[in-house]
């Protein structure tokens, strides 16, 4: 079995006291394992909700999620989330913050000590275990972020618009980082992203939302080889594939 | 160092020049000692009479700290069920804050009546004074948790005892200590307002003696105690938030308001 996670006509309508919110038209969608699939859309057309719904933070409306092959009712441990803001706790230091999910799911905290310095030290933070996040860079809080969402070594990575916060040189770098770690993990990623660049660079398949109630409307392959760097930004085929999923956002007004 | 030598100098300042405006006043404007009596007098009180003065702040500071801790072990815990249940915050809050309205000299004769005139009355008025500002704030506290905080925790598949302990609980300790913060203050006044009523000890009974004698300076002579009591123990839980949540002080507000 090779998909990782599966959407079949997923809706969402919250229910508020002002009355229904249809966020998700039925969606219907396919992420095969290893794979790293970007997701851009305009603001509020439901790309978090949907990140949501592959977590089991939210309940769907309609249809069904699957990650590996089980179906998602509630928060499951096949995930990893990056969420926009670091969300360090600040009453931990870098390395207690990074061990949090061990500690939640009562795994062996010897054994995932050692993951948790490995991953700081892919990330380049190996002296800043005892740090308190509130001593880092807004990049470096992200990376602690990203140690944190793979500790417990999910299969599946979910980032909200992990680098919007940044700036667009960290973002780079960051961006370069993902594609390292993915390349080294082997982990499926599913990555919202406001930056039409940053999805083209760093997926194998980029795919467009609608305004809300949202819906995927088209899906672009990404067919430059890895591993990749910077220098691609400057292939033709690059520029033609983030002007063709930049048509839809003029079409549909502004994306963000 | 320095700075906390004069974090308590600055005060320590402003209150003596405050004491020498008082006796300048007295001086000037020729105000009788039976309306308000000189600083000497009064500290002339604190020394005579400073074994009787301390054997009877001994019971007001006891009544005191015993109601502020029962504000403490009962009102978190309440503010934690009236957050986690939409039934009792319904049902018990109002009530709550009803309970509040009711001027507490009023009833204090009550608890005498019930209780008799030893210490337990004047702990359950303080408690009364001294609790509704840790649940208020407590209660407040606990639901401006980030609620970004809140799913990264669920995500992580805590349980809800794991997301108090791990996020709640920091987040709204702030809160929280500013509102033990107030409580310490009220809580002397509670244990005051019950020797009021059912004292024959404590700095409240030698207040009310001594205003029924017209004996002025030792009226502020104790009033001078209670004060300190109140700013020592305002001082001893600021402390205890110190070490308890150094990230609060410490940290920059750059990182709470996102990077
Ligand atoms: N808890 C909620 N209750 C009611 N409506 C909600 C709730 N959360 C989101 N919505 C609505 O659902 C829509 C989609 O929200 P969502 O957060 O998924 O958008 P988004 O694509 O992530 O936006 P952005 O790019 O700004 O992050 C929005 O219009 C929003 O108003
Ligand atoms: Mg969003």
């Amino acid at each position: 079995m090779t998909t990782a996670i599966e959407l079949a006509g997923v809706t969402k309508t919250y229910r508020t006291k002002q009355g229904d919110v249809p966020s998700l038209r039925p969606v219907d969608l396919a992420i095969k394992r290893g794979e790293v699939v970007a997701i851009v859309g305009p603001s509020g057309c439901g790309k978090s909700t949907l990140l949501k719904l592959v977590a089991g933070l939210l309940p769907a409306s309609g249809g069904a999620v699957q990650v590996n092959g089980a179906a998602v009712t509630k928060p499951h441990r096949d995930v990893g989330i990056v969420f926009q803001q670091a969300l360090l706790l600040p009453w931990r230091s870098v390395l207690r913050n990074v061990m949090m999910p061990v500690e939640v799911k009562r795994l062996p905290e010897a054994e995932y000590l050692q993951r948790a310095h490995a991953l700081l030290k892919m990330t380049g933070l190996s002296g800043f275990a005892d740090k308190s996040p509130w001593q880092l860079s807004g990049g470096m809080q992200q990376r602690v972020a990203i140690c944190r969402a793979l500790v417990h070594d999910p299969e599946i990575l979910l980032m909200d618009e992990p680098f919007g916060a940044l700036d667009a040189l960290t973002r780079e770098t960051m961006n370069l980082d993902l594609l390292r770690i993915q390349a080294e993990t082997g982990k499926t990623i599913l990555l919202i992203t406001h930056s039409i660049p940053e999805a083209v660079f760093v997926a194998d398949r980029v795919l467009v939302m609608s305004e809300r109630p949202g819906a995927i409307v088209a899906s672009y392959e990404v067919d430059l080889p890895r591993p990749r760097n910077l220098d691609m930004m400057g292939d033709p085929r690059f520029a033609e594939l983030a002007r063709q999923v930049r048509t839809h956002f003029h079409t549909q007004g502004h994306l963000d | 160092m320095i700075s906390r030598v004069s974090a308590v100098a600055k005060p320590v300042l402003f209150l003596l020049l405050l004491i020498a405006l008082w006796d300048l006043s007295i001086r000037v404007f020729h105000v009788p000692p039976y309306l308000i009596p000189a600083p000497l007098d009064v500290i002339q009180v604190l020394i005579a009479d400073w074994p009787d003065l301390f054997a009877q702040s001994v019971p007001t500071l006891s009544a005191t700290l015993l109601g502020f801790v029962a504000s403490a072990v009962i009102g978190i815990p309440l503010a934690l069920l009236i957050v986690s249940s939409k039934t009792v915050e319904d049902y018990v809050y109002p009530l709550l804050v009803f309970s509040q309205s009711v001027p507490k000299v009023a009833i204090a004769p009550l608890f005498v009546v019930w209780f008799g005139f030893g210490l337990v009355p004047k702990v359950i008025s303080a408690f009364l004074l001294g609790m509704f500002p840790v649940v208020v704030s407590a209660v407040q506290g606990l639901k401006s948790v980030d609620s970004d905080l809140l799913d990264l925790a669920r995500g992580m598949e805590a349980d809800r005892w794991q997301i108090f302990r791990m996020v709640s609980l920091p987040s709204a300790a702030p809160a929280i200590f500013a509102g033990l913060k107030v409580s310490v203050t009220l809580t002397v006044v509670g244990a005051v307002v019950g020797e009021f009523v059912g004292g024959n000890g404590g700095l409240g009974f030698v207040l009310q003696r001594s205003i029924g004698n017209f004996e002025l300076p030792t009226m502020f002579a104790a009033l001078v105690l209670l004060a300190l009591i109140g700013v020592v123990l305002f001082w001893l839980v600021e402390w205890v938030e110190k070490l308890a949540i150094p990230w609060h002080s410490s940290q920059q507000k750059s990182f709470n308001q996102g990077s």
